[in-house]
């Protein structure tokens, strides 16, 4: 199977190639439309400043590229938060997938930000992936969050209810690192592989 | 509120590849290799690994990274690197050969824009800052170059006034090295660790003088630590990392189940 991990800048990808090796993958890690295009896989991969990745994508033909794909693509943490409007984070306007604005995790008495360390996840949908999941522990890093919505297929909690893993259309996004996230990770990416998004 | 789990943090000290064990920093004895030890932490439910290469600063020269690597191809949870990072550069290095954090601690002290800059090359979330802290006439205050006993400085800090500057700095996590309980198996220091708690935004990771299970509970309930980093209780098999977490849910703290 064709993978293709879209090179958005950043650090820290190796992650992310590495848990598709140990799943037996051969991704390639790329900015080329046309490979982005034809894989049969996309993942969207993402570490850094949300400015810095749709700069990224825009100057190289992938913010539409992107938006056109129709074979299954996984978001991963930034990656995840691209497929929507807006970005509280530099005010930056996103990739548009889902009809939904990100926005800053909430400093409150007694809450940690960035949301950092394994949190566990609650099915908000009846389909297959969505009970799959539902009660397993992923790790987080992030300071800024989606909200929940007819897109959310998990929520998680900290200080209030946002969307880890959503979902529309063809386009999957995890706001956890699955890369990272153990067994429960692993089958999260096998899923991808295997069935898609659905 | 904060449903995120407290962290239990096994932490290696690296040397050439191997993993070793001190004593008062000297004799170091080869633990075994560092892909077997961090896949044994891995399997047993730690849910991250900080890598402290014990070389590296005091000889002045940055981490190899051929590990690192190596380490990354083979585990699937969250590892920080510490230990001679102390540019940009060397930083870029250890994160894009896989690793999730790194971690500075004297480079920081000697010269703090480095958070700055590394925040703003990588994002807060990669950088953590390694602080080592006593109690002295003034106080709390911090040391650099601990690597080595006989090197080791005052730079006349107060902690908790570092504590915040790292903080404003952009810093993501800081790990409070509280050097009276290090080594002493007795508890953490847990008054100290609340102290930094309270002026501390990000997560803490509380480090020095784990001995018993009741010290992780302690730490966590106490000083509302976010994680708790040991060394000697995990590599010994005093306490294995099932039976803490078996423990620490028994007195209904949250952590990942194993």
């Amino acid at each position: 199977m064709s993978i293709a991990v879209v090179d958005s800048g950043g650090a820290n990808i190796a992650s992310v190639l590495h848990a598709l090796h140990r799943l037996g993958a051969e991704p390639v890690f790329t900015r080329d439309t046309e490979t982005i295009r034809n894989a049969e896989r996309v993942i969207l991969p993402g570490v850094g400043a949300a400015g810095c990745a749709m700069q990224t994508l825009r100057d190289n033909d992938l913010a539409r590229t992107i938006r056109e794909l129709q074979q299954p693509v996984l978001g991963v943490c930034l990656g995840m938060q691209l497929l929507f409007e807006s970005t509280e984070e530099g005010d930056v306007e996103l990739l548009g997938l889902i009809p939904a604005n990100v926005s800053r995790l909430q400093p409150q008495a007694g809450l940690r930000v960035p949301h950092m360390g394994w949190n566990s996840v609650a099915s908000k949908q009846n389909d297959s992936l969505s009970t799959a999941i539902d009660g397993l522990w992923y790790y987080f890093v992030h300071s800024y969050a989606a909200p929940v919505g007819p897109w959310t297929v998990a929520s998680s909690t900290h200080g209030s209810e946002f969307s880890a893993v959503v979902r529309k259309d063809n386009f999957l996004g995890a706001q956890f690192h699955p890369e990272r996230s153990a067994a429960a990770g692993e089958q999260l990416l096998r899923h991808f592989l295997e069935e898609g998004v659905a | 509120m904060n449903e995120v789990a407290r962290r239990i943090i096994p932490c290696l000290d690296v040397r050439d590849g191997q993993v070793v064990k001190g004593v008062q920093f000297r004799n170091h004895r080869v633990m075994g290799d560092i892909i077997e030890l961090a896949e044994r932490y891995r399997d047993q439910g730690a849910d991250e690994l900080v890598f402290y290469d014990i070389t590296a600063s005091p000889q002045g020269r940055s981490v190899d990274t051929s590990w690192v690597e190596r380490v990354s191809q083979a585990i699937d949870i969250p590892f920080c690197v510490a230990g001679g990072i102390r540019s940009v550069e060397a930083a870029g290095h250890v994160l894009n050969h896989g690793a999730d954090k790194i971690s500075i601690n004297t480079p920081a002290l000697e010269d703090p824009e480095l958070i700055n800059a590394l925040v703003r090359a990588f994002g807060s979330q990669c950088v953590v800052i390694g602080v080592d802290s006593i109690a002295d006439d003034n106080g709390y205050s911090v040391r650099s170059h601990t690597g080595t006993p006989d090197q080791m400085k005052t730079p006349g800090r107060k902690t908790m006034d570092w504590l915040r500057e790292v903080v404003d700095r952009g810093a993501g996590e800081v790990v409070l090295n509280c050097m009276s309980a290090d080594g002493t198996r007795k508890g953490f220091d847990t008054t100290q660790l609340r102290m930094a708690r309270d002026v501390l935004p990000v997560p803490l990771v509380a480090s020095g003088g784990a001995g018993d299970v009741s010290h992780f509970a302690d730490v966590f309930e106490q000083a509302d630590a976010d994680a708790a980093l040991a060394a000697t209780v995990f590599h010994s098999g005093q306490i294995p990392v099932p039976q803490l977490k078996t423990y620490l849910l028994e007195r209904n703290i949250r952590v990942r189940p194993c």
